[in-house]
């Protein structure tokens, strides 16, 4: 007799049940956090986690498992390149749940479901360019040099400044 | 199909409404803003659980 899985069903059907875990898995890793319902958060908590193992894998056959499932291709490609390493030396509990009380309007108890490293890969995501400008910059030397680091520079600052903006929402 | 048979006296109604009860909603202090929260729960004042910020408290 097969197992049923824990917590409540979810949506009007499981064709509905699959696309709605589908939908909230492609919302976490797109955003790295999300706020939903505590019903939702704890399905989708094991949901996600068996992706992200995937995603640690991160050889051909693991890519098409995710990819049965998800149907987003960016987002399952920054599944195996940015959150697959990011959770290189953890073993399971990818994902953290932290209830927010009862929704207004219908009183849902709420929660925010958010993958548990998601802060240290935008520093991680900042020393990379400069190792790459390092890198380019040998190369760039018989062109013209000075308009290349001062471009990179530039995009630098950008990212940098976009970092800064988006830390306030987090918090 | 089954009816009842008499009517309900005012009496027999409020007794039964009389169990109507709301439950008062177990509170602790948050330990960072010392506002009264839900346990277990991010803190609506200040918005952290465990000294994390979680959401923003809405002013």
């Amino acid at each position: 007799m097969p197992t049923p899985t824990k917590g409540p069903r979810l949506g009007s059907g499981p064709a509905h049940e699959r696309l709605m875990l589908a939908n909230l898995a492609t919302s976490l890793f797109q955003h790295g956090r999300i706020k939903t319902t505590e019903a939702k958060a704890k399905r989708l908590r094991p949901y996600a986690e068996k992706l992200i193992t995937l995603g640690k894998r991160g050889d051909l056959h693991a890519r098409r498992l995710v990819l049965a499932k998800i149907a987003d291709k960016s987002v399952v490609h920054e599944l195996f390149t940015e959150i697959g390493p990011r959770f290189e030396n953890r073993d399971g509990g990818y994902t953290r749940i932290t209830k927010i009380g009862p929704r207004k309007g219908d009183n849902a108890p709420m929660a925010v479901i958010e993958l548990v490293e998601a802060a240290p890969a935008k520093v991680v995501s900042t020393p990379a360019e400069p190792a790459e400008e390092t890198a380019a910059a040998p190369e760039a030397a018989d062109q013209p040099a000075e308009d290349t680091t001062s471009e990179q520079t530039a995009q630098a600052g950008e990212t940098s400044q976009a970092e800064g903006e988006t830390k306030p929402e987090e918090k | 199909m089954a009816v009842p048979k008499r009517k309900m006296s005012r009496s027999n109604t409020r007794t039964r409404r009389s169990q109507w009860k709301a439950s008062r909603p177990v509170l602790v202090n948050c330990p960072r803003c010392r506002d009264p929260k839900l346990p277990h729960v991010a803190c609506p004042t200040c918005g952290t659980y465990n000294n994390r910020q979680v959401v923003t408290p809405a002013s």
